[in-house]
């Protein structure tokens, strides 16, 4: 196709891109007027389920007691093992985890088997939701309990070594040159343990399914849910129908960050209580059930042993992750593969270890892997720079990575440098006092702490729809989610502009199934993806009206070649003489063209390079673009008050400068990196559930007790990008910045901590008892 | 939730009628802490007798001091400017509590009687012996970083006033007034009202079925003018202290003439420390007199696997607080 890819490369600003346009879906938020997955309440005969969840985390269900539940008014049914309808397949057997593409190898409710606390063990539905939560209430279940297996720190905890890990994703163990020797020579060595608490993602909306049987073959989802496409996959394969036959809708989703991105057990539940009971069931998780229900992070200890020469140059990397998986699945989320490849370093060698333990699978969480393992590299180069004497910034510029390590790719762009400048620049970095401990503002002890960011782009494809009308309004479609960062917005950027319409005669549709496949909105693939869809889209709307126009005796451009003629803010015009031309809309009505249809994929891979090299018929390019390592990088800057005697660490400045391709919208943008960093200082700082270790059983598992940071806790913030442009990622140039702002967050936070207090925390979160508990270095 | 009957009373003598022959039925005010217990069926009472439209309102000095009216908000007494003035730890320790939604809504008489938030009793999975009594703690070898390290015993270690103002009222011998089914009432101080667990931990105060709090009185003293609530925290708002201290102090020539300290977030109930006030009273108001204070107050500790950093903070948390009100 002879498309015109250099519009945005030749005209960055020209229009609403990059701007920092309102959210267009702002008004119907805060009127109440955008509809979630649990407020499609006018479903006709529309009831209500509860989950009933285990008591005990191990054992077996001996029997129930469902008389009293039975006998409450309104009650409808009580779904548990022993009455769930059939499905065509469950997760419980390896093909069928992968056929469904579900995140656990265990569906509750297909056995009397109790695996973990908080596992659904029934049902309940009614005509009211207070009259189904009393009769769960009401239900009485009888288990046999065993003692459970808590985590990989019992000491009962068999540790096994995983041929791989994330579902088989990543390699249990890999090795790059000689790590061992390398370490053992090196003439710095650092050997140090990192601990994670469990964290929760905690989305302000819970999960929720709403299941609608249109007809006995014909179901609609109103899901919260990151991708449509996968629950319409998960749900279709497990009920043995088409694709076709199920609908998944998600309008509008109150935050994901990872949990909301397959489809979790009480999906299918939902969808199986509207079979049984023949009327719409809505289906919203509680918050103490968001703990157990969609997964988590992992708990989990890392030991980082980091070789050096005395000019402070890596020489190895050796890391070790040990952490907790369900009994069924070998996920633990990929740590090594940022440590592999941030800094230049010949030798490195990373290794799993799980045990199985009396839980339900961790899953991704926002940077996963990325997050928890930038906080041991990072705070490992903070201690190197101070084993060294030498500034912390400048001790990552001696290991800058100028190609990709862990495979020797050249970077499809890299703007890490200027992050670092301009992030110094910001923060004013070239004042920190280089010791520790050495800088007070009355009682408090004040910190200044950096680190590194980095994410990759991610191999993803997608599909849009575009119709442009001849009235100069357009409707533009994707099925892509919008977890209410902004795609709704950003995606009416992109079409305005390739459109050369005002963002108002534009409109953006998604969620749904029934529109072109997009992808999950997860692995900050969205933006990039999506927005490549669209302009893609459009290309082809204009490759329709071009046709048409050289076609048309009373067109100017009648006779032309279509590759001579180019379209600039909506007009059709010949390349050579832009005079020669006319608008759209002229063409269109005067041809009694009602609207043109364009039809676009989005692809990993395909920048401005590889659009180029299509069009000068050059395949040796278009193979150069796949042979880039394509990642964000960026910086963060921190400082910290802590107070010595109470413990208390309190963050008082931040500066985050990201190269993370194009930006759509420089309002969202900053937005999300701010809401990202925010999510890295809770890590940082506050964020842990804490699983008994005698019961396995979660004993923090509501709001008010795990604790996320609230505004007092944040300070203003100072977030800024670097303008980057990427020929190869995709056609628009966007990489996507949805899980680099955490990345490095915690580690900042903590070396922070370090040079406020000389205190080295090397467990997260970073709580007042552990300040108190923790003795500062040696000077 | 369990299904249950609503009734309004209009005077004080109805709604503890209802309670004489109920026991079983419960008080709402703001509700913020009882509807989150029935939704979690920690609790379940076949009644609820709201009793906002009782008159136990206004914030006036009497001659035993400052009364104020059990039905009155948080958010309004930790306003007032009396109780400013007169006592800045209650004050503090009332703007520095839950979320100004909670505050606005919260009476001061269900302030003092909100239940704890050890993870144990919060989930009726577990087992709890205030939840059902003998049916063992779980915290004892659990999740107890958090809970107290004064006060416990092998029934229980939460703290199981998990909130601010009593330990300001603690500290500043504040008084309780009772309201009985007879209309007899009787006088409390908030140190007595809260009972230790020792074997019999489901019982956490000396109110009686049908007895209705309704007023708090406090003195006015001069080392209750010059007091600060200190409130330490995972968060900087909307979070339960780890350790915290109310404490008031009355110097004259740098030498203290009265003091009263009370900590929060260490002990199964609001902690006065007669220990720490011996050591203040009559001795200089120095760093090393604020050491030897907190050294005492913490010297009957009891901590556990993960909670002996609270010995440190809390001792911490009441030398700083002196401090701030000596200086």
């Amino acid at each position: 196709m002879d498309i015109e890819p250099s519009f945005f490369e030749t005209n960055p600003q020209a229009g609403a891109v990059g701007q920092p346009l309102d959210r267009v879906d702002g008004r119907a938020k805060v009127t109440g007027q955008a509809k979630y997955s649990a407020e499609y309440n006018q479903l006709p005969g529309l009831t209500h389920a509860v989950l009933k969840t285990s008591d005990v985390a191990k054992g077996r269900i001996t029997g129930f007691d469902t008389s009293a539940a039975l006998k409450q008014p309104g009650v409808l049914a009580i779904l548990t093992h022993q009455n769930l309808p059939k499905l065509a397949k469950t997760p419980n057997d390896a093909d069928g985890k992968k056929a469904i593409g579900a995140p656990m190898g265990f569906l509750p409710l297909t056995t009397d088997q109790i695996h973990y606390a908080g596992q659904p063990v029934a049902v309940v539905v009614a005509d009211t939701l207070e009259r189904a939560q009393h009769a769960a209430a009401l239900l009485k279940v009888q288990y046999a309990a065993e003692k459970p297996l808590a985590s990989y720190e019992d000491p009962k905890a068999e540790l096994f070594d995983p041929e791989a890990v994330q579902d088989g994703k990543t390699k249990g163990h890999t090795v790059r040159g000689n790590p061992k020797a390398a370490f053992a020579a090196a003439p710095v060595q650092l050997t140090h343990k990192y601990d994670h608490a469990i964290n929760h993602h905690n989305p302000m909306e819970p999960g929720a399914t709403t299941a609608h049987w249109e007809a006995a073959d014909r179901l609609t989802i109103y899901e919260s849910t990151q991708g449509v496409s996968r629950t319409q996959k998960s749900v279709s394969t497990m009920l043995g129908l088409s694709a076709e036959q199920v609908r998944v809708v998600t309008k509008y989703l109150g935050g994901g960050f990872g949990c909301k991105g397959s489809a979790w057990p009480h999906t299918i539940l939902t969808v199986q209580a509207a079979r049984a009971v023949g009327r719409p069931v809505k289906l919203s998780l509680t918050r103490p059930q968001m703990f157990t229900s969609m997964g988590h992070r992992e708990d989990q200890t890392q030991t980082l042993r980091l070789g050096a020469t005395k000019d402070g140059k890596l020489t190895a990397l050796i890391h070790e992750k040990t952490s907790t998986t369900s009994p069924w699945d070998n996920y633990a989320e990929p740590n090594s593969k940022i440590i592999n490849l941030l800094y230049e370093c010949p030798n490195f060698e990373a290794s799993y270890q799980l045990a199985r333990a009396n839980v339900m699978t961790s899953t991704f969480m926002r940077a996963p892997g990325e997050a928890p393992g930038s906080f041991a590299l990072e705070c490992s180069m903070d201690d190197l720079a101070y084993e060294l004497g030498i500034d912390p910034l400048e001790i990552r510029l001696r290991n800058y990575a100028e190609k990709d390590p862990s495979t020797g790719q050249a970077w499809s762009s890299k703007s890490l440098k200027q992050c670092y400048a301009r992030g110094a620049e910001l923060f004013g970095w070239s004042k920190r006092n280089p010791k520790a401990g050495a800088t007070r503002d009355g009682r408090l002890l004040v910190g200044w702490g950096m680190a590194t960011a980095s994410y990759p782009v991610h191999n993803s494809q997608g599909t849009a729809r575009a119709r442009l009308y001849a009235d100069g309004h357009a409707v533009v479609q994707a099925g892509a989610t919008d977890l209410g960062t902004g795609t709704y917005t950003v995606m009416t950027q992109v079409a305005a502009d390739a459109l050369g319409l005002p963002v108002d005669k534009v409109r953006f549709e998604l969620g749904d199934t029934k529109l072109p496949t997009a992808p999950n909105s997860g692995g900050s693939v969205a933006a990039g993806t999506v927005s490549s869809s669209v302009y893609m889209a459009v290309q082809d709307v204009w490759q329709k009206l071009i046709k048409a126009a050289v076609l048309d005796k009373k067109s100017p451009l009648y006779r032309a070649k279509p590759a001579d003629v180019e379209v600039k803010q909506g007009r059709l015009q010949l390349k050579a003489d832009p005079k020669k031309g006319e608008e759209f809309g002229a063409l269109m009505k005067r041809a009694e063209i009602g609207d043109v249809e364009g039809n676009g994929q989005g692809r990993y891979g395909s920048g401005y390079e590889d659009a180029q090299a299509a069009a000068n018929a050059d395949p040796s390019k278009k193979d150069e673009a796949a042979h880039h390592s394509m990642h964000s990088f960026g910086a963060h800057f921190c400082e910290v008050k802590v107070d010595p005697e109470l413990g208390t660490v309190r963050v008082t400045r931040w500066v985050s400068v990201h190269g993370a391709g194009r930006i759509l919208n420089a309002k969202t943008a900053r937005s999300q990196i701010i809401g990202g960093s925010i999510f890295g200082i809770g890590c940082a700082l506050m964020e842990s559930t804490f699983r008994d270790p005698n019961y396995s059983r979660y004993t923090n598992a509501s709001l008010a007790d795990y604790h996320i940071p609230v505004n007092a806790d944040i300070p203003d913030m100072t977030v800024e990008f670097v303008e980057e442009h990427d020929p190869y990622i995709n056609a628009m140039g966007v990489k996507g910045i949805g899980e680099i702002s955490m990345v490095g967050v915690a580690a900042a936070v903590a070396n922070a901590v370090f040079h406020a207090t000389g205190k080295r925390v090397r467990s997260l979160p970073i709580t007042p008892n552990k300040i108190l508990e923790t003795k500062a270095a040696s000077a | 939730m369990n299904n249950f009957s609503y009734t309004q009373a209009t005077t004080a003598k109805q709604a503890t009628g209802i309670r004489k022959d109920q026991p079983a039925a419960a008080y709402i005010a703001g509700g913020t802490t009882l509807l989150d217990l029935m939704k979690a069926n920690l609790e379940e009472h076949p009644q609820l007798v709201d009793i906002n439209l009782l008159p136990f309102k206004g914030i006036e000095q009497t001659k035993d001091g400052l009364r104020i009216g059990a039905m009155e908000r948080m958010s309004d007494v930790g306003e007032h400017p009396l109780v400013v003035q007169q006592f800045p730890a209650v004050s503090e320790s009332l703007l520095l509590a839950a979320s100004p939604q909670l505050r606005n809504m919260a009476s001061i008489g269900g302030n003092l009687l909100q239940r704890t938030r050890c993870g144990y009793f919060r989930d009726a999975a577990f087992s709890c012996n205030k939840r059902v009594p003998g049916s063992g703690c779980p915290a004892l070898t659990g999740d107890n970083h958090n809970l107290a390290i004064l006060g416990t015993s092998d029934s229980c270690i939460a703290t199981a006033y998990p909130g601010d103002l009593s330990v300001a009222l603690a500290a500043f011998d504040a008084v309780l007034t009772l309201e009985n089914a007879k209309g007899k009432q009787r006088r409390v101080p908030v140190t007595e009202f809260y009972r230790l667990p020792g074997t019999t931990p489901q019982r956490e105060t000396v109110l009686e079925p049908d007895e209705l709090i309704v007023a708090v009185t406090i003195p006015v003293t001069p080392h209750a003018r010059r007091s600060t609530y200190l409130k330490v925290r995972e968060r900087s708002s909307y979070a339960y202290a780890l350790a915290s201290a109310a404490v008031g102090l009355d110097v004259q020539g740098g030498i203290i003439r009265a003091a009263r300290v009370a900590l929060g977030g260490v002990g199964t109930k609001p902690w006065r420390s007669p220990e720490a006030e011996k050591v203040l009273t009559g001795a200089p108001a120095t760093d090393a007199t604020f050491r030897a204070a907190a050294a005492a107050a913490l010297r009957d500790a009891q901590p556990r696997e993960h909670n002996r950093y609270k010995v440190e903070l809390a001792q911490n948390t009441l030398v700083q607080a002196l401090r701030q009100v000596a200086a």
